[in-house]
């Protein structure tokens, strides 16, 4: 179908109801990050719906409690909040940049679905931290974490390094694997 | 068969030089001077203007006008021109940084009138990040052999280090380039490094802090001592190596003051950077941590224990 690459959705389902309509899309782009391969539903049928929900999971759990000292801080939700989606203006427009011929909400738009396994990661590591603390508690969290950090890195890629030149791939694809490490980070350091 | 090696692409030594002299020309090759194959050269009257050959004359004309004209600043294109690199070139200037060598300014060999500022950019988010989650490291190192330390992210300190490295990465070789742009009546041979260009090579002479900044975790002083002793030699050499060309024709006062504010500034920033030894800090309450990295990240508190 001939539409223009900057709709968000198709707008000829047959489903009544928007909402339920809405919700399945968004489910099947999570389907598509979780099984990774190349296909253009993420990029032809953009949504941000996914990407905010994650944003605030994301920030709602590594927030600290307000009892703790002003200094002593992990990231407010705030300030997680700020970096997942400056981060990911920055890496769009760098890709932008650099020649690739994404869109602008495109790319916000696999940026933020591909930190689904991060966000399974932080959900995880909380878990495990219920448990006793000690040094399998910590190889525990960092091989689920690096397991995570990977998937997210090689989803994003099989999305967005098509829209590069061949010459510049590697350009376009550092920034993202820097965004990922440092929220990797933030959730590995992650202590209650 | 040829080699590759010799199908690659080879600079030559003069034409580098040609170039730093007169960086605004445009070089012309000998085949323009006859029309290119496949077009007809019709003799017209000195009147008329109907030939082939007129044609491509006017086509090189148009050409050459409007690659003179730059997008203007409002428009993406404009700043698109500065990221027009590719991955090798970026890897190369890199590796031009690490190693510099007496008489190759980076400008001229590396960057050759293409300045980019993907380098100095990204290069500036890197270290910040690194300064930060080193910080970190470091806290949860000590931490191992100290149980009575209390963990913290200290989460802000990351936007600290990430200010003061990219102002450091700005107004320094603005401010370098406005003097240098003052003192231009001076030179007559070489014509002086555009803004962009300044921002460029000090934006890649940062990236040997990266590796050091983490090699700073290891926990031995003189071994730290050594790798930032390395770091700001090769670092503060790639600079002046690069401004040496430029300063050399002015007084030999101005020279060596500018020379050594550029590499005293350079120290600063390493300065910052570094983790104090661990015997200058103050005790600590488990609540407030002190800074371990000068003032760029947090520091392991070390309680003082018999």
């Amino acid at each position: 179908m001939a539409e223009a690459a900057e709709s968000p959705g198709d707008p000829r389902t047959t489903s009544p109801r928007p909402l339920m309509r809405d919700l399945k899309a968004v489910g099947k782009k999570f389907m598509h990050v979780l099984y990774p391969r190349k296909s253009n539903t993420l990029l032809r049928d953009w949504d941000l719906w996914g990407p905010l929900v994650l944003c605030v999971t994301l920030a709602l759990m590594l927030q600290r409690g307000s009892a703790d000292n002003e200094n002593d801080g992990g990231p407010q939700f705030a300030e997680v909040f700020v970096i997942i989606w400056f981060g990911a203006v920055t890496i769009t427009l760098n890709s932008k940049l650099l020649g690739g011929n994404i869109s602008f909400f495109q790319s916000l738009c696999v940026l933020g679905y591909c930190i689904l396994p991060l966000t399974v990661a932080l959900l995880v590591c909380r878990l495990v931290l219920l448990a006793k603390p000690g040094p399998i508690n910590f190889i525990v969290r960092l091989f689920v974490v690096i397991v995570m950090f990977a998937w997210s890195i090689v989803a994003s890629t099989a999305f967005l390094a098509d829209s590069q030149p061949p010459n510049r791939k590697a350009l376009a694809i550092y920034p993202v694997f820097l965004f990922y490490f440092v929220i990797s980070w933030m959730i590995l350091t992650f202590a209650p | 068969m040829a080699a590759a090696d010799e199908l690659a692409f080879h600079e030559f030594e003069e034409a580098t030089n040609l170039l730093a002299e007169t960086p605004n020309v445009t070089t012309v090759s000998r085949s323009d001077q006859r029309p290119p194959e496949g077009h007809v050269a019709v003799a017209v009257d000195p009147g008329g203007s109907y030939g082939a050959e007129d044609e491509v004359e006017s086509d090189k004309t148009a050409l050459l006008q409007e690659q003179q004209q730059q997008p203007g600043f409002w428009t993406f294109s404009y700043y698109q021109s500065f990221f027009d690199v590719d991955t090798s070139q970026v890897l190369d200037r890199i590796k031009g940084s690490l190693l510099p060598r007496p008489g190759h300014s980076f400008v001229r060999h590396h960057l050759r009138n293409r300045p980019d500022l993907y380098g100095p950019f990204w290069i500036c988010a890197t270290l910040a990040f690194v300064l930060a989650i080193t910080g970190n490291l470091t806290v949860v190192l000590a931490q191992r052999t100290d149980p009575s330390i209390h963990y913290s992210p200290q989460f802000h300190k990351v936007t600290v280090a990430g200010i003061t490295i990219y102002c450091y990465a700005w107004l320094v070789p603005l401010a370098l380039w406005a003097f240098l742009q003052w003192r231009k009546g001076v030179r007559e041979r070489m014509g002086p490094y555009t803004f962009l260009e300044t921002v460029c090579f000090y934006g890649y002479s940062l990236f040997i802090f990266i590796p050091t900044v983490v090699l700073w975790l290891i926990p031995v002083p003189w071994l730290q001592w050594l790798f930032g002793a390395l770091a700001l030699a090769l670092s503060a050499a790639g600079l002046v190596f690069t401004l040496w060309p430029i300063v050399r024709e002015d007084t030999r006062l101005v020279a060596s003051v500018l020379l050594s504010a550029v590499v005293l500034l350079h120290a600063l920033l390493a300065m910052g950077c570094k983790p104090l030894p661990l015997e200058h800090m103050a005790p600590t309450h488990q609540n407030t941590p002190p800074h371990p990295h000068g003032v760029l990240t947090p520091t392991p508190p070390r309680p003082t224990t018999a």
